[in-house]
């Protein structure tokens, strides 16, 4: 009689779904595994907040955000971090200079003129440029470029910005070139073919048409090549010095953030000093300025994005 | 554009030409068997070659297995509607643009004070797996969603659970990808240097690097000779920035021989 029921029953309804334990355990992990980014976000957040806030409570942040000079080693010490971001933002809108219309150029010539075999052979060749290790370019900037630089008769101290700004755009030049090469590539062929079809020539359809049409994806790649300069340390450890000074002369000795950070970070600073909550209130200042400048670039592609059928 | 290309090019020839001519008169033996020394004709770096491999190969023992793991959970099993899905996705795309050296910050904070197992190897291994986390994860995503439903439509018409799908059916298909993206995350590993510099050893370190022992990886290695007034430390400088570039360009090259092997048309 029983087993009558159960029959009848299940041939009725659909079998209740089993839980399978197994799957449960499988997406915990996934998830856990997902969770080591947000914790990491979380640590950076934390690490950098709770020192910096101890350094503002012996620094006021206006005399910090204001102040001239930077000179927190010495005797009266001075915490003005301006020298340290007017060198940061010189480098990287030298680089920038550099990167960005080479970028787009090599992208042009990719996306527009090369032959399909050409193109494939040459873009392995460029993200090479790209796996260069920084201290490798910093090295060839301070040994190389600046001597170059000298013997073309231009009067450069040792460590200067100018040749860790053409190292660091160079360097730049595969991420603007990629990035831009994808917004040209998805603009559609018609517009091309139309452009055509009115009589211009290829370089007419190359920078009027096409280049327009993409041109939120270009200046994303322009905003991220910015902010990757402003994160850019071993170059500008190595090849622009470590001068905190407010100066727009690129031929001169600078001090960036990162530099500040990476050259005190190395262990002589005893933990809890004024000097050591220091690299935590630049980190925090450097870390707030990338995170806008890569806000501003997403946004960017949203709002410029041009939706084509 | 002509000009452009030959910027990027060229630019990228001479430095391979000029660091391999300055470099090749202290590319010796001494350099691998050899610790490093006051004495520039004495010095070598084959602790910081070593804990270059070592760091390397640690950093792919967490960081692949990680984020893949990250992947399958975004591509397959979130929702994104819900809120902490959102979060995850929004803290992976930041932290891909978070300067290295800020990485460098955190480790120095938590690793190397906080929780105080030092300046070792390990403790350098860990904060290069996040830093190529971010890296890693992308490229898995993009194999893994690159792979057509209809794979994994058949799969489930036959009966399988949702992991036998991921597991038999949608990572071996994304192997190539996920592949690719982690042997170029590697290399990225191996050639940082700045957050090294926050957690690593700067110290002088004579001897055969151990997981829990003082180390010097080679970048921050190269980073040293370059600070040194003596010449024969530029040169050496450069024979170690020949060897870096060595194994970074080999691993770019598998790289792409990976991807144009395997691609595979759906």
């Amino acid at each position: 009689m029983a087993s009558t029921d159960v029959v009848a029953r299940s041939a009725l309804a659909l079998p209740r779904k089993r839980i399978r334990w197994g799957e449960k355990l499988v997406q915990g992990l996934l998830f856990l595994a997902a969770a080591v980014s947000v914790l990491t976000t979380v640590g950076i957040v934390i690490s950098l907040l709770l020192p910096a806030v101890e350094f503002f409570g012996e620094v006021s942040p206006l005399d910090f955000l204001t102040g001239t000079t930077w000179a927190p080693l010495f005797e009266p010490a001075h915490f003005g971090v301006v020298p340290l971001v007017v060198g940061t933002f010189m480098i990287s809108l030298w680089s920038a200079l550099v990167a960005f219309p080479l970028g787009v150029g090599v992208a042009i010539y990719l996306s527009e003129y090369a032959p399909p075999r050409v193109a494939a052979t040459l873009k392995p060749v460029l993200e090479i440029l790209a796996a260069i290790p920084t201290v490798v370019l910093g090295y060839f900037a301070l040994t190389f470029v600046t001597p170059l630089l000298r013997d073309v008769g231009l009067d450069v101290e040792i460590f200067n910005a100018l040749a860790a700004s053409l190292v660091l755009g160079v360097m730049l030049i595969p991420t603007v070139a990629s990035l831009s090469e994808d917004a040209m590539a998805a603009v559609p062929r018609d517009l091309r073919d139309g452009g055509y079809a009115l009589g211009a020539d290829k370089l007419q359809v190359s920078t009027r048409i096409v280049v327009p049409a993409a041109i939120s994806g270009i200046i994303a790649a322009f905003v991220l090549a910015f902010s990757r300069a402003v994160g850019e340390t071993m170059i500008v450890l190595i090849a622009a010095g470590q001068l905190p000074q407010i100066t727009f002369d690129p031929r001169e000795t600078i001090e960036t953030m990162t530099a500040f950070i990476g050259a005190t970070g190395n262990g002589d600073v005893p933990t809890g000093s004024i000097e050591y909550k220091t690299i935590f209130a630049v980190g925090l200042t450097l870390f707030l300025i990338t995170l806008v400048l890569n806000l501003i670039s997403i946004r960017l592609v949203r709002r410029f994005r041009e939706v084509y059928e | 554009m002509l000009a452009a290309m030959v910027v990027a090019f060229g630019t990228l020839a001479v430095l391979l030409v000029d660091t391999i001519v300055t470099g090749w008169p202290e590319l010796d033996r001494q350099l691998f068997t050899d610790p490093p020394s006051t004495v520039p004709e004495e010095a070598g770096a084959r602790p910081a070659i070593l804990a270059t491999l070592y760091l390397g190969l640690i950093v792919l023992l967490l960081s692949v297995p990680i984020g893949v793991l990250t992947a399958v959970y975004l591509e397959e099993y979130a929702n994104r509607e819900r809120w902490w899905n959102r979060v995850i996705e929004v803290s992976i795309q930041n932290l891909a643009a978070v300067p290295s050296i800020v990485y460098g910050i955190l480790g120095l904070a938590f690793i190397v004070r906080g929780i105080g197992i030092g300046r070792v190897v390990l403790a350098g291994a860990l904060i290069l797996t996040l830093v190529v986390l971010p890296t890693v994860i992308v490229a898995s995503r993009e194999a893994i969603r690159s792979v057509p439903d209809s794979i994994r439509q058949g799969a489930f018409a036959l009966g399988a659970t949702k992991w036998q799908v991921v597991w038999r059916q949608v990572l071996p298909a994304a192997i190539p990808g996920m592949a690719t993206g982690s042997i170029l995350a590697l290399s990225r590993a191996v050639g940082e240097t700045a957050p090294l510099i926050m957690v690593g050893a700067i110290v002088y370190v004579a001897f055969d690097p151990t997981l829990f022992g003082a180390y010097t990886a080679l970048p921050v290695q190269i980073y040293n000779w370059t600070k040194q007034p003596d010449p024969t430390f530029q040169t050496l400088a450069a024979a170690g920035a020949i060897v870096l570039l060595a194994i970074v360009l080999a691993m770019n090259a598998v790289a792409i021989v990976l991807r144009n092997r395997y691609r595979r048309r759906w």
